[in-house]
Parts: structure tokens; sequence; C-alpha cells
């Protein structure tokens, strides 16, 4: 089954294609189904591959299906290959099976579209698909390269996928050129490889570095550069304010996109190069250091905002930098872990906010619902289920994961492990918040909108209940080893890290009990912040105060936007205007209309010997010479 | 020979498109489709012959013919690889050029396809003359039936543009002609051998100061074409106000002949002054590959805006070609193809917004892609391409140019590697304003017509494929790291 990975991302390939030539022919439902199918087919290949990947044997690290030669100049050689492995399979099956239910949930959830916008919606959506396929099965950095601006390219055609309003325009430029920078580093990062290493393929660079060993400054600097990259995709400090905008896009985007998927990323880069990271514990530590600050700043913001997709990207942005702490502190297969749960309960929030939105008729703030649950039961109890899972309640998936990033955090660092619990707090207060003024208490809206509360039809509510039911049992893949149980996902992606694993910092074991103290801090402190979220929030009732100090600076988001705009875009804009009007007009044009002016009071004084047009002259001339031309050929 | 029936099809095809209009004017537009689709035919013809040459880093095809034996003219044309690829551009946009003016020329239609056919003509025969005279000879025909179409079928301010270009590009033409001069003479003393023949001025040598004079000469002449910062104040004026069609041969070929100047004749005849120039060419592009971009998100002009990202991208030659990389220079020869194709698409499409709202102002534009949704779909593809997006051709030539000046001069490179973010902001600024947010145009407009279609279509699907197979074009232009000593891998 292997060898037949390029259909993988060929089927959604197909997809797109059929639906985006022929999107003014298609109906609607044909071009639901060509979407989801191709998707739900990739699926099925995914999973028929994750099948062989899982029977090979322990020694097994992967293969690489070589489709043609993409690039062969001078020593440099670029395949275009797949990797299959550990890694990228269980990638195939997040993207695909996650990406399946979020393809059927918008099947309903665009109904209102026109046919051809439908049929558009569903070709970009396979267009991503198969960018982010490529992203994670390429077998070199080029490769992900291709991908990793593909999805970019995708985000930005799908946040402008409303394309009338100029708002949301905005955001998906946004959104692309701050991806473009980090991009940039990732080019670069990609040079210094080709210069150092001569290759780009993953398994040559890896076994290069590890011959140049441990605190190389060449493998620093090629380290820190895709870490750029790695920012810019997945949304952290500087990088971060795309992806709240990003929330332009319709919802099921947001969910698959913008939460699941591509946002990780970075996550799924940083991890294929495990080999480089380990070698530069420099910039491991600016990576946990970046994550961390991220995680704590998205959290803050995320405690006062009003939008309920707003929550939801400042929630997604503050659980990437969570990731990036686990790489950052070395636990690659854990950050990886923590992808796959985040996918499942953040899709399913998404979605759910999505079905809350479709009810309400397209209002995003909170504080004008209430009391929904007794309206849109499925949504109300998959949401809560979700919001479970993210604050870390024992036994759901969001609790394995995050325990194991703070226990790794506790073995690194105190001060990183008591930031991060905070972080976590904060999680749960906010998302609880989000809950309570959501589900609970009065209806707060217009009597019109309570006339057309409505639970969502099935087709958005079985992809919900699905990821409900993921978001549930998701995490016993990864129990911690105090369980007894064995770490199934450790176990499995061991052959990914094995060869830099003796390159890493060893850390002393924590002793069972110190983890199961751990676990109960946490698990105690969590469900003590949600309930106090609930004396806040239960009966909420919106009584127009503005907020001041702290909770309006958090509001507005620290200002950062305002900042960016007035350090870099503002002065972009006027640099531009100062080259158009002080050099191109004023100083070259004058200089060359001054030559013209010369040359025309030239001709004034030669129009009194000739009166014609010059068009004829210089006609005339042509000709002259064409004809020595064939005399001088016929004559020679 | 052959090579001489391509360049006589295009005169003679020329002059006949005129005769017919004289009695039906229609008929040129078919002559001239004929004409050129001949060209396009013998030049894919050559492929095999290239093919059948076992080492194709040689002159596969070679005439030489006296001319003006007392002068040591000869009628020399050669054809490698770099030349084919040139040539197949050339008829490949020349055929896009004639279906674009299908419609939009209505009067002296004659007249018209004599021009495009003898721009073309000039056109081809620069990227075949091995004679410096007969070099010079065709630049100043490819020059002035341009001048013609511009002045005569352009836009409101077509004269002020017009002139501007003849003059900018003539006080280039007139240093090369110096320069060729100077090198006959000294090349002349010292073998007593007068000759314009290329392969036999390649021996001269030069003093070092003499060959930087000389090379100046050659070298202003093509920055102008190409065109590099500050010579490019020409572009935007006359992509401006040129007709479609002159656009497209302007961008998509006029610029490249100045790049193809600087690799067919600056690098091997000068190699010690291009090297000793080279820092500051490079300084050069970088500095166009910036300033253009940044030009570039000023303009409301569409045309003028694309003319700009054209310094920038032409910029991105510059830094190529004196960086003296061998990957880097397979990625200018990708440049010159790519962004010959996609920034002739973008022109073309310009031209077709004009056609139907009558207006250059992207600020009068907006909301179309509600009524045009498949030139929204192709501009999409169009302006990524021009943004460097990955498995579109612009993208293999960029990574290769950027990658080149990288092991060598990491700095500059670093800040070309800016011009990409910009390109990004331009690109998707002129998106935005012509195709998103809410209609402003009051004018109804079609969407693409069928033959629209396929002009646009043949582009995209040459973007891409560039994109994903990039190698047969590396490999025919792998002999160009022979050119100049310092060229390493």
């Amino acid at each position: 089954m292997i060898h037949l990975v390029w259909l993988v991302p060929f089927l959604p390939l197909l997809g797109f294609l059929v639906n985006g030539l022929g999107r003014r022919y298609l109906s609607r439902s044909l071009a639901g189904i060509i979407g989801s199918g191709a998707v739900l087919a990739a699926f099925v290949v995914s999973l028929l591959i994750f099948l062989d990947v899982v029977k090979q044997p322990e020694e097994w690290t992967g293969q690489v299906v070589t489709l043609f030669d993409f690039i062969s100049a001078g020593t440099l050689h670029i395949p275009f290959a797949f990797q299959v492995d550990q890694l990228s399979a269980l990638f195939l099956l997040i993207i695909t099976g996650v990406g399946s239910l979020i393809h059927i949930y918008s099947t309903s959830y665009m109904h209102d579209e026109t046919s051809e916008g439908f049929a558009r919606y569903f070709a970009y959506l396979n267009l991503f698909v198969f960018s982010m396929l490529i992203l994670v099965l390429g077998a070199n950095y080029v490769m992900m390269f291709i991908g990793w601006e593909g999805v970019g390219l995708c985000s930005y055609l799908l946040i402008g996928y409303w394309f009338k309003n100029t708002n949301y325009g905005n955001a998906a430029k946004k959104a692309f050129i701050m991806n473009r920078i980090g991009d940039l580093g990732f080019l670069l990062g990609i040079f210094t490889m080709i210069v150092a290493f001569g290759s780009v393929s993953f398994s040559e660079v890896a076994d290069k570095a590890a011959v140049l060993g441990p605190n190389n400054n060449t493998i620093a600097i090629i380290a820190l550069l895709l870490f750029v990259g790695a920012a810019g995709k997945s949304a952290q400090i500087p990088l971060y304010t795309w992806l709240p905008d990003a929330m332009a896009g319709p919802t099921p985007v947001s969910a698959l996109i913008h939460a699941a998927t591509m946002v990780t990323a970075g996550i799924y880069m940083i991890a294929r190069s495990n080999m480089l990271y380990t070698l530069a514990p420099c910039i491991q530590t600016v990576v946990a250091v970046i994550g961390l600050a991220t995680a704590v700043l998205a959290a803050t913001i995320a405690l006062k905002q009003d939008d309920i997709k707003k929550v939801l990207a400042y929630s997604t942005v503050s659980q990437l930098g969570y990731m990036f702490l686990a790489l950052g502190v070395g636990a690659y297969t854990t950050a990886v872990f923590h992808v796959m749960t985040h996918a499942f309960f953040k899709a399913l929030l998404f979605l759910g906010s999505g079905s809350v939105i479709h009810a309400m008729g397209g209002e995003q703030d909170i504080k004008k619902m209430g009391g929904l649950k007794k309206y849109m039961p499925v949504t109300h109890v998959t949401f809560l289920i979700g919001c479970l899972a993210i604050a870390g309640i024992p036994g759901l998936s969001g609790f394995f994961s995050k325990d194991e990033i703070l226990a790794h955090t506790f073995v690194s660092n105190k001060l990183m492990y008591a930031i991060s619990l905070l972080t976590a707090l904060m999680t749960a207060f906010y998302m609880f918040r989000l809950y309570f003024i959501t589900f609970t208490g009065k209806f707060r809206g217009t009597h019109e909108q309570e006339h057309h509360l409505h639970e969502s039809p099935a087709a958005m509510t079985i992809p919900l209940i699905v990821l409900a039911i993921l978001s549930v049992i998701g995490g016993y893949v990864g129990l911690p080893e105090v369980f007894g149980m064995g770490n199934k996902l450790e176990e499995y992606m061991a052959p990914i890290f094995k060869l830099s694993a003796p390159f890493a910092h060893v850390h002393e074991h924590l002793s069972h009990n110190t983890e199961w103290l751990l676990m109960a801090l946490s698990s105690v402190l969590v469900i003590i912040t949600i309930f106090f979220a609930r004396s806040q929030f239960r009966n909420y009732e919106d009584n127009g105060e503005v907020r001041t100090g702290l909770a309006k600076v958090l509001e507005n988001k620290w200002y950062v936007d305002e900042l960016y705009d007035a350090i870099i875009v503002k002065p972009l804009g006027l640099l531009s205007k100062f080259f158009e009007d002080a050099i191109e007009k004023s100083g070259i044009d004058r200089l060359v209309n001054g030559a013209g002016r010369l040359v025309h009071w030239g001709s004034q004084q030669a129009r009194l010997l000739q009166n014609g047009q010059v068009g004829f002259y210089i006609f005339a001339m042509v000709i002259g010479m064409v004809v020595l031309f064939v005399i001088g050929f016929l004559f020679k | 020979m052959i090579l001489i029936w391509m360049l006589c099809i295009l005169l003679a095809g020329g002059i006949l498109c005129w005769l017919a209009a004289q009695r039906q004017p229609l008929l040129a537009r078919w002559i001239a489709l004929i004409t050129v689709s001949a060209d396009l035919l013998i030049a894919c013809w050559l492929f095999p012959v290239y093919q059948a040459f076992p080492d194709n880093s040689s002159w596969f095809i070679n005439y030489q013919a006296n001319w003006i034996p007392a002068l040591g003219v000869s009628f020399h044309v050669a054809l490698d690889g770099f030349s084919h690829i040139l040539l197949l551009l050339t008829y490949f946009l020349g055929i896009l050029a004639v279906l674009c003016s299908w419609k939009e020329v209505r009067e002296r239609t004659g007249f018209y396809f004599f021009n495009l056919l003898w721009t073309l003509a000039g056109i081809s025969g620069v990227f075949i003359a091995m004679d410096l005279f007969l070099f010079y000879f065709c630049w100043e025909i490819m020059l002035i039936p341009m001048f013609l179409l511009i002045i005569l079928w352009g836009d409101v301010r077509r004269h002020y543009a017009a002139y501007k270009f003849f003059l900018f590009t003539q006080a280039g033409s007139l240093l090369m002609l110096l320069a060729i001069l100077a090198l006959y003479f000294i090349h002349g003393q010292q073998t007593g051998n007068y000759t314009f023949d290329y392969f036999a001025l390649l021996q001269t040598a030069l003093t070092p100061s003499t060959a930087m004079w000389t090379m100046l000469g050659f070298l202003i002449a093509f920055v102008i074409k190409l065109p590099a910062v500050p010579f490019h104040n020409w572009l935007p004026d006359a992509h401006g106000e040129a007709p479609t069609a002159g656009s497209l041969l302007l961008a998509g070929l006029l610029l490249k002949t100045g790049a193809y100047g600087i690799i067919r004749f600056v690098l091997p005849i000068f190699p010690q002054a291009a090297a000793d120039i080279a820092p500051w060419m490079i300084l050069i592009g970088v500095a166009g590959i910036i300033y253009g971009a940044l030009l570039a998100f000023s303009q409301t002009d569409l045309k003028r805006l694309i003319a700009y990202t054209s310094v920038s991208h032409m910029g991105f030659v510059l830094v190529g070609v004196f960086s003296f990389s061998s990957i880097a220079m397979q990625g200018v020869v990708m440049q010159i193809l790519t962004h010959g194709l996609s920034t002739g698409a973008l022109f073309l499409m310009a031209g077709m917004l004009k056609e139907r709202l009558h207006t250059r102002d992207i600020t009068k534009m907006g909301g179309l892609w509600t009524s045009m949704p498949r030139l929204g779909g192709m501009a999409i593809l169009l302006t990524m391409a021009s943004a460097g997006l990955p498995a579109l051709g612009n993208f293999i030539a960029e990574f290769f140019i950027l990658l080149g000046t990288f092991s060598n001069n990491p700095v500059l490179s670093i800040i070309a590697t800016l011009g990409l973010i910009l390109s990004a902001v331009y690109s998707l600024r002129m998106m935005q304003k012509v195709f998103m947010g809410p209609l402003i145009s009051t004018v109804p407009v079609v969407d693409l017509s069928a033959r629209e279609l396929i002009i646009l279509t043949a582009l995209s699907i040459s973007i891409v494929v560039l994109g994903l197979f990039p190698q047969p074009v590396i490999d025919t232009v792998h002999h160009l790291s022979t050119i100049h000593p310092l060229l390493h891998e």
C-alpha cells in the first residue's frame, strides 16, 4: 500500500480540478459529493497506509517513494518524492480524517451559497488538503516548502472566500504576508542547508548534521531559520496576529485550517527536524521560551474576548504555544500527541461554534447569546465535551497530552512549569467563561433570533458527535507510563526520534509519586477554576459596562496590531509614496523630460527644413536599411 | 540556413500583411497568425536536431555567409540551447500577441501586423546573430517597429511614452555601437583581421581599462533594456501607453534581449571587467528588486503597476548573472522564460480589463470576481506566479538565483529575499483592488471569450509545467556555466 501513497494527495487534487474547472456547471450536491468524496477516499487510503506502517518491524524507519526528478542542477538533486513513515502516516490520518468530517459538515454549513460559490469553496478546501498532504509527505525540505506555501495560498483564498467584504480581504492579505515573512526564514534555512550539507533530503540532512555534532553554529542557524518559518505558520510571537483575523473565513475553514491542521505545520516541521534541534540546545531554549510566552500572551487576550471565534482563535494560538514548549524541552512525541488531541477537540469546538453561529443567523458576539443549551442539545453536549477536553479534565484526551507537556516542562525547568500551569488554568477559565455565557443563563439576542434557534441538521451534528467521541478517547493512545500499560504513541513514534535521542540532554526521570502529584495538582486546580468560572458567568447579564485598565488592554489584544501598523505598515507605504513622488516624478522624470524638451526644440528647428511625419521618416529609414541588407546579401 | 528562413518568413509575412490589408483588412491577422505559427513549428522541429547532438553545449546550428566582406561583416547566425529556448519563447508569445490584437486593433491593421512581425523578426535576429554588426542591425530593427506600435496604436499619452522609450534605448544603442566599433578596431589592429564575428572577437586581448570602457558601452545598452534602476524610467510609460500586444512583447521579449546581451556578450568578451564590476551590478540588481517592488505598491495604474513588478523581477536577473554561480545562471534563464510568460499574461489581463472597463485605474475597479470568475481564477494563478509561489515556474527561477547568490554573497541575497515579501504585498493588493471587494464599476462586463480563455490558459499551463518540470530547461542551458571563468557550481 505504501507505494500507492501518491493517491493520497492525488485524490484531493482531482477534486480541486473537477470542482474548480466545473464550478459553473456543477450542482451544489454534486460539488459537495465530489469535494467530500475525494477527501474521504484519501482518508481510506491513508488508513490502509497507516495500518501498513504499524505492521512494519521495529527497525523500519520509513520508505521514500520517488515520483520523478524535480530539480537536478550540478551537485544539487531534489527529487519529487514522498516519505512514508510513522510521523507522516499519523499526520495523514489527522488531516484526511478531520478533513473528511469538516468537508461533510461544510456541505450543510455552506448551503446558503450560490452553486458557483459552493463549488469554489470545495475546490479551495480540496486544494488545501492537497497542499497540506504535500507538506507532510514531502521527503525533503523543498517539497515541504511547496506544500508550506501552498497551504498559505489556500488559507488566503479561504479567509477571503467572501470576497465582497473588504475587511475579510484585508485579513486574508495579512495572513498571507505574515506567513510569507516566516516563509522567508524557512527559505533561508534551506539555502543554508544546501550550502552546508549539499542536500535537502530529511535523512541526509539529519545524517550530516549528526556528524557535525552538538553545538555547531551552522546547525543552530539552520534550526533558528526554520523556526522563523514555523513561527509564521503556527502563529507564534511575533507573527501570531494573523490567526485571530483569519477567523473572517467560513467557520469550517477555521476549524480545519486555522485550528486542526495547517497551523500545526510548524510543529510537524520541528518534529521532522528533531535532529537539528536536539543538536542545537540553545535554539531549543528559544523555541521553548517563545512557545511559552505565546501561550501566556494569547491566553490573557482570550480572557476578555467577546467574539466566540476570537476566543477559540486565541486559545488555538495559546495551545500551539504549548506544543512549541513541548518541542523546546525535547518532548517531540508529546508535541505530536498534543497536535493530535488538539485537532480533535479544537475542530470540535470550532464546528460547535459554527453550529451556534448558524443557529444565531450569523451572530458571533457571545454577549448576545445565552441559554442555548435547551435549543441545541447536541451542539451543547459536544461543545461541553470539547471544553472539558481542552481544560484538561482527567480522562479526556486533552488531559493526557497537556499533562505530559506539563510533566516534561517540570523536569526541565520549574519556573516554566509554574507559568505553563498558570496558562492551563487561564485556559480552563476562558473556555468555561465562553461555555457558560453561551449556553447557560437567559437568551439575550433578539426575538427574531430566538424564534429561529434550532439544532443543526445531521450533516453538521454527526461530525460533532464523531469529534466528541475522539476528544474523549483520543488520549488513550498516549497513556502516561505511571498507568502501567505502556505509552502506545511513544512506542509507535520511537523510530522517528531514535537517531537524535543519543544527543539529547538527559533529564532525571520523574518518580511515579511526583508524577501522580503533578497530575492531581493540575486536575484539582482546573476543577476549582471551572467552578469559579461557573459562579461568575452562569447567569451572565450584559450590562454594557465599558472595560477599563488592564481589561481594556486585553480586549484590545495588548495593542500589538496597532504597534505593527505604526512601525511597519505605515512606514512602508510612506516610503513607497516618497519614492514615487520624490525620485520617480520629480527626479528621473524631470531629467528625462528636460532631455526630451531639448530634442523637441531641436526637432522644431529641423522642421524648418523638412516638414512631414516623424513616423514616416523612421519608416523610410528602415526600408532603406532593409534594401541595403538585401542588396548586400544578394551580391555578396 | 533554416535560421535565415525563420527571419525571412517573418519579414515577408509582415510585408504580405501590409499588402493584403489594402484589399481585405481582416486578412492581415490570419496571415500574421500563420506566419508566426510557421516559425514556432520550425523552432519546435529543431528539437530533434538539438537532441541528436551528443554534446549539448555546442552550437548545433551554425550558418555563415558573406555580407559586406570589405568591412568584415558576415551574415553569421547560430543557435545553441539558450538561443533556442529564447526563440521558442519569442514565437510562442508572438502568436499570443497576434491573437490578443485580433479585435483590439481596428485601424491600419495591415501596417500594425507589419510592425508586429518585424519586431518579432528583429528580436529573433538578436537572439541568433553571431556577428556584432548583424546583432546591432537587428537590435535597431526591433526598436523602430516597436516605437511605431506605441506611437500609432498607443493610449492617450502615447507620444510622450514612445519618444521616451526611443530616447532611452537609442542612447544605449549609440554607446553599444561605439563599443562594437572599438572592439572591431582593437581586434583588427591586433590581428590584422578586421571582422565583426562574435567568435573572433571573443579572443580579443584588452587592457583592463579599455576592457572596462568598452564593456560599459555594451552593459549600459543592456541594462537600459533590462531595465535596471536607475535606467528603468522609460518602462512604466512605455508599458502604460503601448497597445496590449506591445506591452506583451516589451515585457516578454524586449526586456529579455538585455539579459541575453549581458550573458552572451558582456560576460564572455570581458571576463575580467565583468568580474570587477560584479559587486556593483549585484547591488544595482538588489536595489532594483526592492525599489521596483516598493513602487509597484503605490501605483494605481494597473499597467504601470505591472511594469514596476518587471523592474523588480529583472533585478533578480542582474543579481543572478553577476553572482557567477552556475545555478544562479540557470535560474536567470528560468526567470527570463517565466517572467516573460507570467508578466506577459498579466499585461494581457490588464488589456482585457481595459477593453471592458475603458480604464487602467485600479481604484475604479473592484469586485470583478462576480462578473468575471474565469478571469479571476486565472488572475490568482498569475499573481501567485508573480509572487513566486512554489510549483510555479517563477519560484524555480528565484530560488535558483537566490541560492546561487547566497553562497557567495549572503547579505545581499538576504536583502533580495525581502523582495519576495514585497512581491506578495503588491500582488495581493492588485488582486484585491481588481477582483475583491464590493463591485465598483457600473459598466456591465462579460467574462472571458473563448479566444481570451485559450490565450490565458496556454500561458497558465506553461507556467505550471515549468514550475513542476524545470529540468529540461536546466539541462538545455547547462553549458552556460562555461561562459565565464569564474562560474562555479
